[in-house]
């Protein structure tokens, strides 16, 4: 029913705009990790594996992103531990369930930024959370491992991306059909019973979708890791961020930026079809 | 499964969970009336210094400014491209339509950074100078996705028909885009915009790479932050709270009250993600 001329008109500034401006950024940095600098100053274009290879032999990068995966897969455990019961009592049992699914949006119109900075206003030496310990005489000096440290990423993060782990969950458990969960337990099962072999095998694609966000998202996270994390914390965002500054080494930055870009859409491809697997409608 | 009989242990989860996510904004807007700065039980001396502080903040409001500006711009260009998108992946069919989509939708999920410093790579190739122009940019081509996963909804929801009838009838492509396509998309195009304008005054990754010599508000609390602590900070992150709360509830106020106003939410923060 549409002409071609509108079909033309409505595809081809989008389609231009993107190729311009997403897909050939996204090629230069696949180029850039394949130059390499010289003198400490110049990128020059000898093409080769080098920086990869860099990456390989170099143990502190393999341990900077083994260290991001765990401190992104500590986030998504507690994320899903937070959010699902959230999502299971705003499903089920909430008496005013828009009430409360607004509520678990709200914080996440505040700035990220000011709220990393609040975490660390809690969590410093002289912060909320180790004065009222004094003051309740419960510690005597500052607890100083509270602040820069992995433990105050994860619990930054986690406190940042569980209503990203709550929607998805939360969407699956309201399309539970609730005549399933009446036969369950008219036929007799227990309310425990029917949980475990009702309603969680079906919002398992939601309990995924709300992993993977939790996990693609802090995994990248740089700024929690800068504000909250001292050496400990450093994530590989972080040795991204140092590469394209202070250290001037692109094409390096660049190889590791490639690699977090493919473990991403792995993650993705991956989830999709675990997603699709498990869903039954 | 009813609401009359909810196990104790779940009431309590969700009690503890919602003080983790509110004790932090709490703790954030009372320290921005703490006359003796940020930390320190119990809070004592209040003021309203900070904000007093604020008004004669000059750097502080030159940022706000320029997040102003750059926010309106992102707007114009996401949804100006993210309809003309949406428009084409419902009804065109065209060779790598499967790749363009997920070329869009990129940025959503690829961690910030690595949008930021591709774009930057294209800027230093171009021989362009890094500036508020250069933010635009990226934030105009990153919240594209934004924009056409939200009137893209919004197609599914208007009914094709209409369309179809006005041309049958015959008004021309034009005419049917403006009298019929646009105002039946117009919810979906509001709540892109508003969704767009907030994501961009508080984008920080993206803008870390293209930032010239004037700061986004974001970027001035950023390098403010290094240098310390100072419950001015408070002050206008209370402010900026208040004032996307504003947004959030005039979003809302735009859109009827329905069962699938959730789904749009969830949306919204997936294109937060």
């Amino acid at each position: 029913m549409f002409s071609r001329a509108y079909k033309a008109a409505v595809a081809i500034p989008p389609i231009f705009w993107v190729a311009a401006f997403l897909l050939t950024p996204y090629l230069l940095l696949f180029c850039n990790s394949f130059w390499s600098v010289q003198g400490g100053q110049v990128v020059i274009h000898n093409w080769g594996l080098q920086n990869y290879k860099n990456l390989l032999h170099v143990p502190v990068y393999a341990e900077v992103l083994l260290r991001s995966m765990k401190i992104a897969g500590g986030v998504t455990l507690l994320a899903l531990l937070l959010g699902y019961p959230l999502a299971y009592y705003v499903a089920f049992y909430a008496k005013h369930k828009q009430l409360l699914y607004q509520l678990v949006i709200i914080p996440l119109w505040v700035s990220y930024l000011v709220r990393a900075y609040a975490w660390k206003t809690i969590l410093g030496t002289d912060g909320v959370l180790n004065t009222l310990l004094q003051y309740l005489h419960i510690t005597h000096g500052p607890a100083e491992f509270l602040l820069y440290s992995p433990f105050a990423v994860v619990l930054t993060l986690t406190h940042i991306y569980t209503p990203f782990a709550f929607l998805p969950i939360y969407a699956a458990l309201e399309h539970v059909p609730r005549n399933l969960i009446e036969a369950s337990q008219d036929l007799g099962a227990s309310r425990v019973t029917t949980f475990w072999r009702v309603v969680f095998p079906l919002s398992i694609p939601g309990v995924i979708a709300g992993a993977t966000f939790a996990f693609v998202l802090s995994l990248g996270d740089f700024l929690a890791p800068l504000l909250l994390g001292g050496p400990s914390g450093v994530m590989i965002s972080n040795i991204v961020v140092t590469l394209f500054g202070a250290a001037y080494d692109w094409p390096l930055g660049a190889a590791i930026s490639v690699c977090m870009m493919l473990l991403v859409i792995a993650i993705l491809f991956l989830t999709e079809r675990l997603e699709k697997k498990w869903s039954f409608t | 499964m009813n609401a009359g009989r909810r196990p104790l242990w779940l009431r309590l989860h969700v009690i503890v969970v919602f003080a983790f996510l509110y004790l932090p904004i709490a703790i954030l807007v009372v320290y921005s009336f703490n006359g003796s700065g940020v930390g320190g039980f119990p809070p004592h001396d209040f003021t309203l210094n900070w904000y007093r502080a604020l008004l004669d903040d000059g750097a502080l409001w030159d940022s706000v400014f320029n997040s102003l500006q750059v926010a309106a711009a992102a707007v114009v260009i996401a949804v100006g491209l993210g309809l003309p998108a949406a428009l084409a992946l419902d009804r065109v069919n065209f060779p790598g339509k499967a790749i363009f989509r997920r070329l869009v939708l990129l940025p959503l999920i690829l961690p910030g950074i690595i949008t930021g410093l591709s774009l930057l790579m294209l800027v230093v190739a171009l021989h362009m100078r890094l500036s508020l122009f250069t933010i635009v940019l990226g934030h105009g081509t990153a919240l594209i996705s934004v924009a056409t996963t939200e009137i893209f909804a919004g197609l599914q929801k208007a009914q094709r028909s209409q369309e179809e009838a006005s041309l049958d009838l015959g008004a021309n492509y034009w005419q049917t885009f403006w009298r019929i396509t646009l105002p039946n998309l117009k919810l979906a195009i509001i709540g892109a915009g508003l969704l767009i304008f907030t994501l961009s005054m508080d984008e920080i990754a993206v803008s870390f790479f293209l930032i010239g010599r004037e700061n986004t508000l974001p970027l001035e609390i950023w390098s403010r932050l290094r240098r310390g602590m100072t419950p001015e900070i408070n002050a206008i992150s209370t402010i900026i709270f208040v004032f996307s709360l504003g947004l959030i509830l005039l979003w809302y106020r735009l859109r009827k009250p329905g069962s699938e106003e959730w789904e749009t939410a969830a949306r919204a923060v997936e294109g937060k993600a």
